[in-house]
């Protein structure tokens, strides 16, 4: 089998997800286009070689409806050749369309694809497409479905994480971002916005907030408290883990992922590829995998991808340098460095979506370039880059420089 | 045309009256005669040229319709197929239809087609598929009686409305109202019911049949709004619009919180409105039959069914009673004792209409015990559900006094004084000075053995136990225990008492604790034992939620408090002596009322702590420091198995002893003395569900693991090895 390398990696920045936010007069369209077209002109590309481009989007409804990715493909004025699908791995389908970019390219399906992923969540918000997991009361009453802030606070109250310590991941979070933005981390991956004029409207991350401290945390609100008591998904909580006496609401806006717009996209190719058209690979992905875990808390999935991914590589936790794990709500990656043993300094190391926001659909790819960067700017070697997923999912990707 | 339940008349305007009126019940009802009637009845109306349309009506001055007779979907003998149940549970969709539609398609409605009117007069209480006729017809109007009671109660006992009430009403009142409406199965007032758009008018009583004709006459031509090219839900285009999404997202979440996942058919009915509203009329009326099907398919619904409605009926209308006794006349009741249990008693009495002599020490301490009756009228008033007249004519039946002289003219006594052989041989002794000769006396003791006390009564046999239970207004059940010398005069009149205060009886024998209170005491030391053994208490009341119990077992015990279960350790540790068993939580009862003072929730706390602003309870942070939990704790479905087998068991072995003496009596008890988990339809229903074989094997494992009181009696195993099922042989 081929190996599948990273020959680039892009980003818009995240403009605020709401009507007052940079990017809200941007069609998801005009986003998913622009990155291909930077990931084309980057890299002085024939499209004509692109044998296909995966995109994901959680809300593909309206404007994102009707395959995105080969609207976009149309619209970025790619070869006709070149196809486009669109998939929806929720809060995943980014990575996910990065990962099948490479098993194309891996079974000989495709020389070079593109994965990555778009959400304009001003423009289509969340909950646009109903569906039958929230909305058909056989499945989520048979499921136990509640709303992923529930299960966050489920997280938190069933590993002992106190809002104290959601509200302190978050102020490092913020001032990881900053810091990385201070320094130009991200400046290899980002796309500016550019309107239809042509002229810029968003180079930054919208929402970062370096002056966020304990106490302005500390004045907000729990989101999901009422939620959980009318229309009562505390009870449904209650009823599949029972050993839990009442669930701690600890999350809030301040210390979950923010509503923003963006896209993202992955240059995935063969090495015989890169050769022929003179592309440098950036990184070799070395393993990939998804797992489905337990629905209600839903949001423990990249626990369990990590270890099977691990175990299916024939790797160990040792082998990886760098972690990057979504930043859906504070008590994912809190759980998730408890299960894993890890230390913060060794995960997230330039913030993530608790200050940058996570466009559901794009984020996959938006973390995995910047694990990508971080690897170059630090010399390290190897990371895995890894999402909760609704519904009880996890993905997981491992890449190594070369 | 000939017809058996119904009356059909054609006026001069050739409007057909379908009255429908079953002979010899009080009470209309769907059966298989009058389903028969109904269609041909239908035929007769759309295939007759002169006839122009029809009203349906009640011939009972007691309402529209009650619904279906659910004896006809309880008794499934003959074992049936699917495919025989399933078209069996269209045939009143089908019919339905068919009155609405004139029997043309749908689509050629929605292109302009009509058919002849219906129209329905709803004189009184139209419940269930005495509804749904209703739903179906082109025009409703209801009467401006106080009868008036529009509602969908087949959730009550497993079933979902199945003749189009899970369609027609979301289609008339929003999915919201159709929610509550179907999954509640509360009724309402025909006010509510025009406001939800379910009905189009009120009219005089005396006018309805009028009106309804009326506007059968200026309506000749129809179709039901769903029939309509353009038609809308109201509120939101069914289940597929975005502003729908988060009402079924909730509506889940709302029937969890209700049924902890033991309702099949509220799931059934969120179902049948989801899926039905994505399609039209005559898929979704389907929809509705299969989901229907499948209740009445499963065991579930068939235990509640036989339970919850046709035994308990059974019981209420007197099942045990012997026929010997006349009815006795109850237009006066003495209640001796105003305490908690006396005062809960004159007031459910009074309230059924008898009047009552209150008696205690002084008429001080008897105002005291009536003062109940009057704060729960002030809250019926406030609450809109009595008015100040009615109230004050309740109150003025109970009579309070301190003389026994007062008791001379009542027909029957019920002794509620303290829990004292002495103090209770003084009041029969006085009590039987007065009263006349055939006058039967009752004591609601729940301690001293109905003999022992019989045997200071000039009259043993005409002494009987009723056994309340407290809040005795709140509280469905009373066991009624004859005493060895008692005969069947007691008997009856206490089941006739128990009929007039609207509450189901039990007959059950007299020992100690009788039927109910055997279960509860080692149910609630069960919980008790395994604090002790370190597994969470939070573990131990969800899961005992999750069964189905109303409260678990730990809130429980603090509501009957730790005092109170000290006391009975203590009293039976001295009246048995050596032959006292201990019930391996008699320290932990100790521990909390001596040392702790947590003696329950009205004092000190028990098991949670009770916030003094009113908050929610919690765990008291104390109790892990005097039983620590442990390190490995017991899955969910391994402590719900022992909270459910340890009640079995208790069951069990009252069976077996005959202190309980059938298994309709067995499951009543248990669901309405101490809310064992209804979805069962009772201890006995469920042991015959899984298999007397079963329950033997898997109790003998939990005895096994956790002790001989889990052990099933000799007489379980011996059905065990015999096959069969309890409810079979009885």
């Amino acid at each position: 089998m081929a190996d599948a390398y990273i020959y680039d990696a892009v980003r818009t920045p995240r403009g605020k997800g709401k009507p007052d936010g940079a990017l809200h007069e941007i069609t998801p369209v005009q986003l998913a286009a622009q990155v291909l077209e930077a990931v084309r002109d980057r890299n002085d590309l024939d499209t004509e070689n692109v044998d296909d481009v995966i995109l994901g989007c959680v809300m593909p409804v309206g404007e994102q409806g009707a395959n995105i990715a080969r609207t976009a493909v149309l619209q970025a004025d790619y070869a006709q050749t070149t196809a486009g699908v669109h998939v929806n791995r929720f809060c995943a389908s980014a990575l996910e369309a990065t990962n099948m970019a490479a098993a194309k390219v891996m079974s000989g399906e495709a020389d070079m694809a593109i994965g990555g992923g778009v959400e304009s969540m001003s423009r289509v918000p969340m909950g646009s497409d109903g569906g039958a997991m929230v909305s058909d009361p056989a499945v989520a009453i048979k499921n136990y479905i509640v709303p992923q802030g529930i299960s966050a606070d489920i997280i938190a109250t069933k590993y002992g994480i106190s809002r104290d310590d959601a509200d302190a991941y978050a102020v490092e979070s913020q001032k990881r971002a900053a810091k990385a933005w201070e320094e130009g981390r991200f400046k290899g991956s980002i796309v500016p916005v550019k309107d239809v004029l042509g002229l810029p409207v968003l180079d930054h991350d919208e929402t970062v907030r370096p002056d966020t401290d304990m106490q302005k945390l500390g004045s907000l609100n729990p989101s999901f408290a009422m939620l959980g008591e009318m229309p009562g998904f505390d009870y449904v909580a209650i009823q599949k883990y029972p050993e839990l006496e009442k669930i701690n609401h600890v999350h809030h806006a301040g210390n979950s992922s923010g509503i923003v717009d963006g896209a993202a996209a992955i240059l995935v190719g063969s090495k015989e590829i890169g050769e022929k058209l003179g592309l440098k690979p950036r990184a070799k992905i070395r393993a990939m995998a998804s797992v489905g875990s337990e629905p209600t808390i839903m949001l423990t999935g990249p626990e369990f991808v990590t270890q099977k991914l691990l175990k299916r590589a024939g790797m160990d936790k040792k082998d990886i340098d760098l972690w990057e794990l979504n930043e859906a709500f504070a008590s994912v990656v809190l759980r998730y460095m408890q299960a894993m043993d890890l230390d913060h300094s060794e995960i997230n190391v330039n913030g993530g979506a608790i200050a940058m926001g996570h466009p559901m659909g794009a984020t996959g790819a938006m973390i995995l370039s910047t694990a990508l960067d971080e690897l170059e700017r630090s010399g390290k070697e190897t990371a895995l880059v890894t999402l909760c997923i609704g519904g009880g999912m996890g993905t997981a990707t491992v890449i190594e420089r070369v | 045309m000939s017809y058996e339940t119904i009356k059909f008349d054609v006026d001069s305007d050739g409007i057909a009256l379908i009255t429908i009126d079953l002979p010899d019940q009080s009470m209309n009802v769907w059966n298989a005669q009058l389903i028969e009637d109904f269609e041909k009845a239908v035929d007769e109306v759309l295939s007759n040229d002169d006839i122009k349309g029809a009203v349906i009506a009640s011939g009972k001055e007691s309402g529209f319709m009650a619904g279906a007779d659910l004896r006809m979907l309880g008794d499934s003998s003959e074992n049936p197929s699917v495919q025989e149940v399933y078209e069996g549970a269209t045939r009143l969709n089908k019919l339905f239809r068919k009155m609405e539609t004139g029997g043309k398609a749908s689509k050629d409605l929605s292109k302009g087609a009509y058919t002849k009117p219906f129209a329905a007069a709803i004189n009184g209480l139209a419940l269930g598929g005495g509804l749904e006729v209703c739903l179906a017809s082109h025009y409703r109007v209801a009467s401006d009686s106080p009868k008036v009671q529009i509602g969908l109660p087949e959730v009550l006992v497993g079933l979902l409305p199945g003749a189009g009430g899970t369609q027609r009403v979301p289609r008339l009142a929003g999915i919201q109202n159709a929610m509550q409406m179907c999954t509640t199965g509360s009724s309402m007032k025909a006010e509510q019911a025009k406001s939800q758009n379910l009905i189009h008018d009120i009219v005089p009583h005396d006018d309805l049949v009028a009106k309804a004709k009326e506007w059968v006459k200026a309506n000749p031509k129809v179709r039901q709004p769903w029939d309509e090219a353009k038609f809308k839900f109201p509120g939101g285009q069914g289940a597929m619009d975005p502003r729908v999404v988060p009402i079924f997202a909730g509506s889940a979440a709302m029937a969890q919180k209700q049924t902890f996942h033991n309702m099949p058919q509220v799931d059934k009915i969120l179902s049948c409105i989801y899926e039905g509203s994505i399609v039209p009329i005559d898929v979704a009326l389907r929809i509705e039959s299969k989901y229907f099907t499948s209740l009445l398919l499963s065991d579930q619904t068939q235990n509640m069914i036989r339970t919850l409605f046709i035994n308990k009926q059974a019981a209420e209308k007197g099942m045990a009673r012997p026929k010997s006794v006349d009815p006795v006349k109850l237009t006066k009741v003495g209640v001796l004792g105003a305490g908690m249990m006396g005062a809960g008693i004159a007031y459910v009495t009074a309230r059924s209409g008898m009047e009552v002599v209150l008696l205690d020490r002084d008429v001080d301490a008897a105002e005291k015990g009536k003062d109940y009756s009057r704060k729960l009228n002030d809250k019926g008033i406030s609450k809109g559900k009595l008015t100040k007249g009615k109230s004050e004519e309740m109150l003025a039946r109970i009579k309070t006094t301190a003389d026994y002289d007062d008791l001379k003219d009542v027909d029957l006594i019920i002794e509620a004084v303290f829990e004292d052989p002495k103090v209770k041989a003084d009041v029969i002794r006085k009590t039987e000075a007065v009263i006349g000769k055939d006058v039967v006396f009752a004591s609601n003791t729940s301690t001293i053995p109905i003999t022992s006390l019989a045997k200071n009564s000039e009259r043993p046999d005409q002494f009987i136990g009723i056994h309340f239970f407290s809040p005795v207004d709140k509280m469905p059940l009373v066991e009624i225990i004859p005493g060895d010398a008692s005969g069947d005069l007691p008997l009856a009149a206490a089941l006739d008492y128990v009929k007039a205060i609207k509450k189901t009886p039990i007959v059950v024998s007299d020992t100690r604790g009788f039927y109910c209170n055997s279960v509860v005491v080692p149910y609630l030391n069960e919980a008790a034992r395994m604090v002790k053994e370190g597994i969470n208490p939070a573990l131990i009341d969800n899961c005992a939620r999750n069964l189905g119990m109303p409260v678990g077992p730990l809130a429980l015990m603090d509501e009957t408090s730790q005092e109170l279960g000290y006391k009975i350790m203590m009293s039976a540790r001295e009246e048995m002596g050596d032959a006292y068993q201990p019930t391996g939580v008699d320290d932990l009862l100790e521990k909390f009322v001596v040392e702790l003072g947590r003696k329950g929730r009205k004092s000190g706390g028990g098991f949670y702590e009770y916030p003094e602003d009113g908050g929610k309870k919690y765990i008291w942070p104390g109790l892990k420091d005097h039983f620590p939990l442990a390190d490995n704790q017991p899955s969910a479905e391994e402590v719900e198995e022992r909270l459910l087998f340890i009640q079995l068991a208790a069951v069990a072995k009252c069976y077996s002893d005959d202190v309980v003496h059938d298994p309709q009596s067995a499951d009543l008890g248990a669901i309405f003395g101490w809310g064992f988990a209804p979805w069962t339809g009772g201890p006995m229903s469920y042991i015959d569900t899984i298999g007397v074989e079963d329950y033997v094997r898997r109790a003998d494992a939990l005895a096994q693991q956790h002790g001989e009181r889990y052990a099933p009696p000799a007489s379980f195993r011996k059905k065990a090895e015999e096959g069969g099922k309890f409810y079979a042989a009885a």
